[in-house]
């Protein structure tokens, strides 16, 4: 008799959410988690916030209690690493040898920090942040005495610890090798608020500004870091935020299709049916862009799981989703409905300097995507909006005192 | 303490025991209840752990912030007068026999 047990590699937001989705709708089947971490699956992220100043602790980030699983009948595996995966016998092999036989198999095996081969990179006191460790070590400093802290990379994570240095009294120094911050992610007009944000609060944001090397002192800590064209920042702390890089390894050794990301279907499968990823890891076809692209977010991993364990139950159902994330700066709430890749226009309303405004992206006259600060409603009517046909034109944005949220009042009432 | 009945859409009731110092929508979270996502984790970002209060309610639940009303703007599910983020309503003993109605959909 063929096994149904599902086995899920990964125990972060993707992982979790499929195992918890896949009892939810009934599944009877064995279910194993496998964890590779020691800790209880936690959410990443106040990991650049709460997390570092103690306003948020362990406790309040677990994903589930312990007692979860055990009521869930699912298997949680902690500190043991899923070694390979034998496609012809369809079972893993974790680390301490142990099989675990699968009738479906879900990758959702996350992504790590990008490293910098830069001299010096291992010196005492250069930092990366994924993991609750890396937040312990880095709460245990930043707790401390102030500190010249330097960020290397103006992401998410980057900007986040920044703000969260700064507010404990730090002296923080951002440095990223593009013209500007979050290029990647947030239209010009919203990183250029951000930035000047920063350094209203006191942060400095160099950019255009290549680092070349870390230098340490006697003992081996970092004490300076150096930028091309010889430019040198004092440093007792260095962080290095500058991206992630899916784990693909297993899927590789396996033979499965992967680059950047483990290639999978519009149902998240991979190029073995009876194997998925989802979460950080996959890299998936948008019905929004058209195209295959992997994203790092908490909607993305709930979304997908939910996706995958339907698919398992016999509901298959394309993955649409519309993609959202967020990010919480110095108290200021940031939010992202949908993509702005390739947009051609952005309309501002609001008020940007009281910091309470969106950004409205359109890309040949079609909404595309929302950024907002401090206007949720925006963010919520943005996401219904872009699940559908979203009946905003440029023009309509562009109106004086334009209003996303008058707006859907007015057509409830009407 | 308090007991709390979450109403499924499907006419299926869960009822459960939920302690202090846990909100209405981590209830169902630790106890794998369907139709509660809270995929901000509880920060009134998302509109995923959306409920309907029981018309009949008349116990006491904390007033709704501003960002909680804005949240709900945003739902999967048509916002209505008993509309709630249940990330938003903390447990005690003061609820106990609360009733929410889960939406349709949550995302």
């Amino acid at each position: 008799m063929a096994v149904r047990d599902v086995v899920v590699i990964g125990a972060g937001p993707a992982g979790v959410e499929t195992a918890a989705a896949l009892r939810s709708r009934g599944f009877d089947g064995r279910i194993t988690l496998v964890g590779g971490e020691d800790a209880l699956p936690y959410q990443r992220p106040p990991l650049s916030k709460g997390y570092l100043t103690g306003a948020t602790t362990a406790a309040d980030i677990e994903l589930r209690p312990e007692a979860f699983f055990e009521a869930q009948r699912i298997e949680l595996i902690r500190g043991d690493r899923a070694a390979r995966i034998d496609r012809d016998g369809s079972r893993v092999v974790l680390g301490s040898g142990r099989p675990l036989p699968y009738g479906n198999l879900v990758l959702a095996t996350g992504s790590r920090p990008r490293t910098l081969p830069l001299p010096g990179a291992s010196l005492e006191g250069v930092l990366s942040l994924r993991g609750l460790p890396d937040a312990e070590a880095l709460r245990r400093r930043l707790t401390g005495p102030a500190l010249r802290m330097v960020v290397v990379g103006a992401g998410f994570i980057g900007l986040e610890l920044a703000a969260t240095a700064g507010g404990l009294g730090h002296d923080v120094t951002v440095v990223e090798a593009h013209s500007r911050a979050l290029a990647r992610a947030l239209t010009p007009p919203m990183s250029a608020r951000l930035t000047a944000e920063h350094r209203e609060r006191g942060v400095r944001v160099l950019l255009r500004r290549e680092v070349t090397g870390l230098c340490g002192d006697s003992s081996g800590r970092v004490r300076t870091v150096e930028l091309a064209g010889g430019e040198r920042v004092p440093a007792d702390l260095v962080v290095i935020g500058v991206g992630a890089l899916p784990n693909v390894d297993l899927a590789v050794d396996a033979d499965l299709t992967a680059g950047d990301g483990i290639v999978v279907d519009d149902l998240l499968r991979t190029s073995d049916p009876a194997i998925s990823a989802i979460g950080d890891c996959a890299r998936f076809p948008s019905p929004h862009l058209g195209r295959h692209i992997r994203l790092e977010s908490v909607q993305n991993a709930s979304d997908q799981a939910r996706c995958v364990a339907a698919a398992i139950c016999g509901d298959r159902t394309p993955y649409s989703a519309v993609p959202w994330f967020w990010s919480e700066q110095y108290g200021m709430r940031l939010q992202i409905a949908g993509l702005s890749t390739d947009h051609d226009r952005t309309v501002v309303a609001g008020d940007i300097d009281g910091l309470r405004f969106s950004v409205f992206c359109f890309r040949r006259g079609r909404l595309v995507c929302v950024e907002s600060v401090n206007r949720p409603a925006d963010h919520g009517i943005a996401r219904r909006m872009l699940a559908g046909v979203p009946d905003l034109s440029p023009e309509d944005a562009a109106e004086p005192g334009f209003d996303l949220k008058a707006r859907a009042r007015q057509r409830q009432l009407a | 303490m308090a007991k709390i009945t979450y109403k499924h859409p499907d006419g299926t009731v869960t009822v459960l025991d939920v302690e202090a110092p846990n909100t209405v929508m981590r209830g169902a979270k630790i106890n794998n209840v369907q139709g509660i996502e809270a995929q901000c984790g509880g920060s009134a970002q998302c509109g995923t752990c959306h409920v309907y209060i029981d018309e009949n309610n008349t116990l006491p639940l904390p007033p709704m912030h501003e960002s909680e009303d804005d949240v709900l703007y945003g739902t999967a599910s048509p916002r209505r007068e008993n509309s709630r983020l249940s990330c938003q309503i903390p447990v005690s003993d003061d609820i106990d026999g609360l009733v929410v109605h889960l939406p349709e959909a949550q995302v």
